[in-house]
């Protein structure tokens, strides 16, 4: 594997040119830039919201000092809430190319995209002359997420993606898994893989925190299409989803933004603290992606037995498929037909396969939804209070 | 892939058991794929014809379950039976609920005064 040395000694496994913008206001012309730019490596993100959010500011700067990217334009409408100024002075520390463009100043939605266009042109040559060093799988993160599970996933894709797991962190490798308002009804067999008491403690206190959260809201993480797709209960849901996490010690519990410090299993807390305040943890499965990302994640492992499509702006999303009928009708979209178990594959074969395609796109070998241009991307509002001491224990 | 192979393929996958034991101490069983009503299968070595159609990944009962019956998949507990079912019978929303928050379908308004054990 090859990577793109950064200044804080991390690597990443693509050069993405990333124009954020930094409230919808300024969504369209940045919009306008990445499209207009013409290049797969450019891509999109940003933040809807005009009122400031510690969490949205700490997920932006890490997500523009991710090692997947290499140089950023900011793009201001100019009388939004966020803090822009503090966003360019983390990424210019980082040691990355960035520039901001302020529509008001600019002089509206035509200058403001000819500027970006020069701007982007100039950040791409200059990383085109980056020169890649070799990577290790001990330097690399990976993240894995389930969305449109169904009664398939936890007996085929899931547990598949923990085997990989579980051989990733033998070399050595970060694997984080999370929500956990999807592991309601796992948190005491999770507490019992912790490598510390006091850990098990804050992942159990975690997973009742979540619990408490979504009965709040009224909906568990439980959509209709789960349902149609044999799975009942929330609980029978989270035992399915907990499969992704393999076998291995657990080794930490994060919180969104929180890049873990060495290799291991990491449980990703994407909860928010405190009273609820602005609505469901995560709207929808792009969002616990991103927050993946914000934690360092080079790649995801999607799961999926009803049939997802998405990618990912910034890390490249691997589609695991779980359920065999769906991969004959999807095929196009999925990485890796985990559902042949069902029809007599071995399970240690497919992660096998997915555990060798890691490495492959982690080289540069496009995923499927990078390929077909997936680029999703939603950042909405949250509140974190800081992980405790107990959540990483020294190795 | 060969044609041959891929016969072979074919008829291994004609041979697999349709039913699926995910844990010795498991209740239900899952579809490995859509099986149709009136189908013969195989629970736990008896044959069994089976009383309506199940979809891939959905469960049904192993054996018969009285009301309050905790139902295990992958040896742990995935909620509570609402109703007494027969042998082979399709668990789903419609018997089985969840021992922590309610599940939601497309037909059911969680929010509604009446919840889905009145459904």
């Amino acid at each position: 594997m090859q990577g793109f040395l950064r200044k804080d000694g991390r690597k990443g496994i693509r050069n993405v040119v990333a124009v954020a913008y930094l409230v919808e206001c300024a969504h369209h012309v940045s919009r306008l830039i990445v499209q207009k730019s013409g290049a797969d490596d450019v891509h999109l993100i940003g933040f809807p919201g005009c009122y400031p959010n510690k969490y949205s500011l700490e997920m932006m700067q890490r997500l523009c000092t991710h090692p997947n990217v290499g140089a950023v334009l900011l793009v201001s409408l100019g009388c939004e809430g966020f803090n822009r100024e503090q966003l360019r002075r983390t990424i210019a520390a980082s040691g990355r190319p960035v520039d901001l463009l302020v529509i008001q100043q600019s002089g509206g939605t035509t200058r403001t995209l000819n500027a970006g266009l020069d701007i982007v042109r100039k950040m791409r040559a200059e990383l085109a002359t980056q020169t890649p060093v070799p990577m290790a799988l001990e330097e690399l993160i990976v993240g894995t997420v389930c969305g449109g599970s169904d009664g398939t996933s936890g007996i085929t894709a899931n547990p598949a993606v923990g085997r990989c797991f579980d051989w990733l962190i033998e070399k050595g490798s970060a694997c984080i898994f999370e929500e956990t308002g999807e592991l309601i009804g796992c948190e005491r067999i999770m507490a019992s893989r912790a490598i510390t008491p006091e850990l098990g403690r804050e992942i159990e206190a975690c997973v009742d925190k979540a619990a408490n959260y979504y009965r709040i809201m009224g909906y568990g993480s439980f959509a209709p299409g789960n349902a149609e797709g044999g799975l009942t209960t929330l609980e029978e849901k989270s035992m399915g989803a907990y499969s992704k996490s393999g076998s291995s010690p657990i080794t930490g519990l994060i919180k969104p933004g929180d890049v873990p410090p060495r290799g291991g299993l990491y449980l990703l807390d994407v909860v928010p603290d405190g009273e609820p305040r602005f609505g469901f943890p995560n709207i929808s499965d792009n969002a616990e992606i991103v927050e993946l990302i914000a934690c360092g994640s080079h790649l995801i492992l999607f799961t999926t037995g009803r049939g997802s499509v998405v990618g990912s702006a910034i890390s490249p999303v691997i589609k695991v498929c779980a359920n065999p009928d769906t991969y004959d009708r999807m095929a196009d979209d999925m990485d890796v037909n985990a559902g042949r178990i069902l029809r007599g594959a071995d399970l240690d074969d497919v992660g096998r396969e997915i555990f060798d395609l890691v490495q492959r796109v982690a080289s540069g070998e496009l995923s499927k939804s990078e390929a077909l241009g997936h680029q999703e991307f939603i950042l909405t509002y949250k509140q974190f209070e800081p992980i405790g001491p107990a959540c990483l224990p020294a190795a | 892939m060969t044609s041959f192979a891929k016969e072979q393929g074919e008829t291994d996958k004609a041979r697999l058991p349709p039913l699926l034991l995910l844990h010795p101490d498991d209740n239900i069983l899952v579809a490995r794929r859509d099986i149709a009503a009136g189908e013969r299968v195989e629970l736990d070595g008896e044959t069994f014809d089976m009383p309506a159609a199940i979809e891939l990944g959905h469960k049904l009962a192993r054996r018969a379950l009285a009301p309050d019956t905790r139902v295990l998949k992958y040896g742990a507990p995935i909620g509570s039976m609402k109703i007494a079912v027969a042998r082979g019978e399709h668990v789903h929303l419609h018997n089985l609920r969840s021992d922590y928050l309610p599940s939601t379908s497309r037909e059911i308004d969680p929010n509604s005064k009446t919840d889905q054990d009145s459904h």
